[in-house]
């Protein structure tokens, strides 16, 4: 049977499965063909009508969507921005680009979960936390946060829970990111707190603050304003309340640190080192706390332990304050980081070491004490008198006129106020040995009609307070000194991607985590320098192709989703959930109806969405699932008649988390509508849904959708994601607006006509940029433009017979719980184990582990039932990798019955002592119970091509009872 | 390390034992067995003023959080340093060293057996 709809094109490459493969597939699983076997695991009642006049055109080659893209990317237009404000130029390494950025080996990989099979990614993230720690002049700091805007959101709520003083008061200081006051803004009137903006460098000595419970201070200003801001922390503390500071990592090289000045939180972004600014990100964002405040961190943190041998070995540390575990009673609803980021960030460091960043430092400071000079030698007024990098001119009534002379030359100027603009340099307007590009210089002085001449100025000249030099040391591991040579980066680069289990070495079977590919051709232009290297704040008719593309995403993944308006701005799934709740939040309060606060949420649901709703100012009722695993009806209508008129919404998760499409889903829909509630539908797992149901068309009213799952961005070894939000058109204005937004409609060009589309989005902001993460929604792009409505209803198709074959395959040798209809399951299948540890002992964390001297990722563990494994193949894995898993698992199995049978002893054998090193089987006698070979080439085919972990067992516990967060001493690794 | 007998229980995996008007709290080993590594315990201050039945402290592990229950009302005149330092002693000493809070109380209300508290964990 020949696929109807496609020969020798990309659908064809994405999907690993061809039609021999998916015809024995079939066979296997009692269906004749793709159609029959999807139309009977999706409910009757849900299935999708087609689509007329569907917006997604047919399918283009991979050669003409790259050329359609050079096309979008001609029409941004690059010039040098000095617009500042948190996003500034900077030079990526080549050999960064390279090894990190475009290799697979960092970008295909997952979330380092599984601590053996992540060692490299993990001490990258070590070197991150170490960076920013010691910069900061802090002790610990996380794996990264999304952006600056939401770390500093996050910096406040964790103020709000250490205080130790009851106001609800946090002070933001005047001269903060525009940015970062509308996240604050948006974020703290959901949750009851109140925002007071205080001018804090005009205080003065012995400072008089409102009681609060905690103050956010950016340093430097907004302004370009370096102040000591020792004696404000210390008035904030003095009333029991935290003091964050916004710092930026670049300037603290020569800066006294926020750790110096007293402030118990530093947050930020460390986009300025390395990571071009890409129309907004993505980039990591950082959080870093003084001692005692490790465990109120959000996110994911990297900490030393040891393995089972005793060596150091690095691991996810204090995973139980993260809101899976947490549930409603999680402090943050934070867990995507942007670990590919934060790796090229730390890697800059590597690279340039801590003399080179602070040569950095300087030029960009003597380059702009030299033009303050020039400026005010010419009758300017430079208002700040302090600066690192950023100057704020003022001219009576010339700011425009001077803004517009630059763009003549292309430099992006930030215009304050008719008065004053502003201006930020960096890295790229230095030149390699000091002094600033000649051509800019000259184009800047013409912009402000300087004439050549004498003015006073002298290298040694600089505006920061003597007080505020930095003279305490960082960077002092011998990671940020030895990598200086490019051979021996290049090395170092290699030798921790060699350390990771990634997507280029094999299947990544997660359930609920969407393993597919990631193309080569969906990857190319995310470098490109017409999509690298915009400022987010770039002027609307500098980005029309970003515009035109965003337009294009917005138009597809609403048809696909049944809705009628998408924003791209949450850079996470928990971002997008958080936007849709707070959207429907605005909707109920907007019909006045603010008593709707309760959040109804199944027992199944991820615990995400939880803290999500409580974080939108929501309250949370669970509603119960029954033995099949789906929403308990009787319990919903009970819920709904206990709560009334308070049901705010209902979140639900399609198919639902335990992988099953839920048959009576209309009438759950149904039910919370009757009752005057929305429907919010997580859409985590529409990769097994694309093309066949739409959630709109079933009762939703708002869902986010996963860019890093369904449409082939990444995982990054644990982000970036993107997280859009979609909806119906009536919480179209609830969805999140942005300050700085380049168009306030949605789309900004309707597909059809040109026009600005219908939809305004006046909600508050939930991310730093207006667009999100702009630079990687190329790869969304070319997979819906390669793929078309066909190819994406294929892709679904053979995610959801993969899920099957390996389902029925498995099923006599390892339960699998639920199915619904016809006993079939989605896209994944969860693998009961609790059977096979009453019989033999061995548990899902031993199978894990022993998966990996197999050659395999374990699937997803104990989510969403303990004691499980949840497999997700994937449409993209071809029907050999299919079986050398389903091959695995049963020759684990066997092994397990080995060990029932006392063949080999319960303390002793090959699965409890899993995973094994290379050391482990060659180092000294060997004296278990079973062979050498048993252990690590268990199969005859691992013998070409074997994946070495580079540690034993990690010992979780360790790491947690001794909390060690930044790089352990070299002598730690001696042997 | 008392009998297992002699102490009384909570439906909550908590033992109590009653020495005069000073209740000494725990978990129970079934409790510790189903949290598995204890990595961190949060204990109220000695001093602090206790409700019955409502939270007091949080008991963490490398995979789950349990929450701390008050038994009974009063006032707390001791809590287990050596255990904020060893979290481990709860897994290894539940009912010995693993204690977590004395709690002194004027009134004491009914609590499991240990053949109650057994047919409740069905072990």
């Amino acid at each position: 049977m020949p696929n109807p709809f496609i020969s020798g094109t990309f659908a064809d490459r994405h999907i690993g499965t061809d039609d021999a493969a998916q015809a024995s597939m079939l066979a296997a699983v009692g269906y004749d063909s793709l159609e029959s076997l999807v139309d009977a695991a999706v409910p009757p009642a849900i299935h999708q009508t087609p689509i007329v006049n569907s917006t997604i055109p047919a399918p283009a080659s991979e050669r003409e969507a790259l050329a359609e893209l050079r096309a979008l990317a001609g029409a941004n237009k690059i010039r040098r921005s000095m617009i500042g404000l948190g996003y500034y130029d900077t030079i990526t390494p080549a050999v960064i680009k390279r090894n990190v950025l475009e290799n697979p080996s960092w970008y295909t990989a997952y979330t380092p979960y599984q601590p053996e099979i992540s060692q490299g990614r993990l001490e990258a993230l070590l070197n991150f936390q170490t960076m920013v720690a010691d910069l900061a002049g802090m002790t610990t700091t996380n794996a990264s946060m999304l952006d600056e805007g939401t770390a500093a959101v996050e910096g406040m709520l964790l103020a709000r829970r250490a205080a130790r003083v009851e106001s609800p008061v946090f002070i933001v200081d005047a001269d903060t990111f525009p940015q970062t006051k509308a996240l604050l803004a948006n974020r703290a009137e959901a949750l009851g707190i109140e925002l007071v903006e205080i001018d804090l460098a005009t205080l003065g000595a012995n400072p008089e603050l409102p009681e609060c419970f905690g103050a956010l201070i950016q340093y430097p200003g907004a302004t370009g304003r370096v102040w000591d801001s020792s004696e404000v922390i210390a008035a904030v503390k003095a009333h029991g309340g935290l003091a964050v500071v916004a710092a930026d990592l670049l300037a603290l090289t020569i800066l006294k640190s926020p750790g110096e000045l007293g402030a118990d939180v530093a947050v930020g972004t460390t986009q300025r080192f390395g990571v071009p600014m890409g129309f907004g990100g993505p980039h990591a964002g950082y959080m870093s706390v003084r001692k005692g405040l490790e465990r109120q961190l959000p996110g994911r943190l990297v900490g030393v332990s040891q393995d089972a041998a005793g060596d150091p070995a690095y691991r996810l540390s204090l995973q139980a304050r993260e809101q899976h575990i947490r549930r409603e009673k999680a402090t943050s609803n934070i867990c995507t980081a942007q670990v590919l980021l934060a790796v090229m960030a730390s890697m800059y460091a590597v690279y340039h070491g801590p003399q080179g960043l602070k040569r950095i430092a300087q030029r960009i400071h003597h380059d702009t004490a030299k033009f303050a000079a020039r400026l005010t030698a010419a009758g300017y007024t430079v208002e700040n008198e302090t600066f690192f990098d950023t100057l704020s001119v003022t001219k009576k009534g010339q700011a425009q006129a001077i803004a517009a002379k630059a763009l003549e030359s292309d430099i992006l100027l930030y215009v304050v106020d008719a008065d004053t603009v502003r201006l930020s340099f960096d890295e790229v307007s230095t030149q390699p040995y000091g002094g600033m590009l000649a051509a800019q210089e000259n184009d800047l002085a013409e912009a402000f009609g300087l004439e050549g001449g004498f003015f006073s100025y002298s290298p040694d000249d600089t505006t920061i307070p003597k007080d505020l030099n930095r003279t305490s040391e960082y960077l002092t591991h011998p990671v940020f000194n030895t990598h200086r040579s490019e051979t021996s980066m290049m090395r170092y680069l290699k030798y921790l991607a060699d350390k990771d289990y990634a997507l280029d070495r094999g299947m990544i079977p997660l359930g609920s985590c969407t393993m597919k590919l990631n193309a080569a051709t969906e990857m190319e232009a995310v470098s490109w320098p017409e999509f690298a290297g915009i400022h987010p704040f770039a002027p609307a008719e500098d980005v029309s192709g970003y515009l035109v593309m965003i337009s294009h995403l917005e138009s597809w993944l609403t048809e696909v989703t049944g809705y009628d308006t998408a924003s791209l701005q949450p850079n996470a799934g928990s971002q997008g959930e958080l936007a849709g709740l707070l959207a429907i939040r605005g909707y109920h309060r907007a019909n006045g109806n603010p008593e709707r606060t309760i959040c109804l949420i199944p027992s199944s649901a991820h615990g995400t969405n939880a803290a999500s709703a409580m974080l939108a100012g929501m309250r949370v009722v669970v509603v119960a699932c029954d033995d099949l695993g789906n929403v308990d009806l009787d319990d919903l209508r009970a819920k709904i008649a206990e709560h009334a008129s308070e049901i705010a919404a209902l979140m639900i998760t399609y198919p639902s988390t335990h992988g099953v499409y839920e048959h009576e889903v209309r009438e759950i829909t149904q039910a919370v509508h009757d009752a005057g509630g929305q429907v919010y539908v997580d859409g985590a797992n529409l990769n097994a849904l694309l093309g066949y149901a739409r959630f709109g068309d079933f009762g939703g009213d708002v869902s986010h959708l996963n860019l890093h799952k369904t449409f082939c961005i990444p995982h990054g070894g644990g982000g970036p994601g993107v997280g859009p939000v979609v909806a119906k058109a009536h919480l179209a204005k609830f969805l999140p607006g942005h300050p700085m937004a380049q168009s306030q409609h949605h789309p900004a060009f309707d597909m059809q006509t040109g026009a600005a589309g219908p939809y305004v989005h006046a909600g508050g902001a939930v991310s730093a940029a207006p667009y999100g993460s702009p630079s990687i929604l190329p790869i969304t792009w070319a997979y819906v433009r390669m793929m078309g409505s066909a190819g994406l209803k294929a892709a679904t198709g053979a995610a959801v017979l993969s899920a099957n074959y390996i389902a029925v395959r498995l099923r006599e040798h390892f339960p699998v719980l639920y199915a619904g209809d016809n006993g079939l399951v989605a896209h994944e299948c969860i693998l009961d184990l609790r059977p096979l540890k009453e019989a033999t002992g061995i548990d899902n964390n031993d199978v894990a582990k022993r998966l990996i001297d197999y050659g395999f990722h374990a699937p997803t563990m104990s989510f969403p039932v303990s004691g499980t494994l949840m497999v997700e193949p994937t449409e993209s894995e071809d029907l050999a990798e299919l079986d050398r898993f389903i091959d695995a698992m049963i020759a684990i199995k066997e092994e397990a019955d080995a060990v029932a049978a006392g063949t080999w002893p319960a303390d002793d054998n090959p699965l409890i002592n899993a995973p094994h090193t290379a050391h482990s089987v060659i180092a000294g006698d060997w004296d278990h119970s079973y062979s050498r070979e048993q252990a690590v080439y268990p199969l005859s085919s691992l013998v070409s091509g074997k994946y070495w972990p580079p540690v034993r067992r990690v010992d979780n516990a360790y790491g947690d009872r001794n909390l060690v967060c930044s790089c352990p001493p070299i002598e730690a690794f001696a042997h | 390390m008392a009998e297992k007998s002699e102490l009384q229980y909570t439906a909550e995996h908590e033992w109590v034992l009653v020495d005069g008007n000073v209740a000494t709290v725990g978990i129970t080993d079934f409790a510790a067995g189903k949290l598995g590594d204890i990595v961190f315990v949060d204990l109220p201050k000695v001093g602090a003023t206790v409700a019955e039945g409502k939270i007091v402290g949080e008991i963490e592990s490398t995979k789950s959080v349990g929450e701390l229950f008050a038994p009974v009302a009063g006032i707390v005149v001791e809590s287990n340093d050596a255990v904020a330092d060893s979290p481990e002693l709860v897994n290894s000493d539940p009912f010995g060293d693993g204690w977590l809070v004395k709690i002194e109380f004027t009134e004491l209300p009914s609590m499991l057996s240990l053949d109650e508290y057994t047919a409740l964990t069905g072990e």
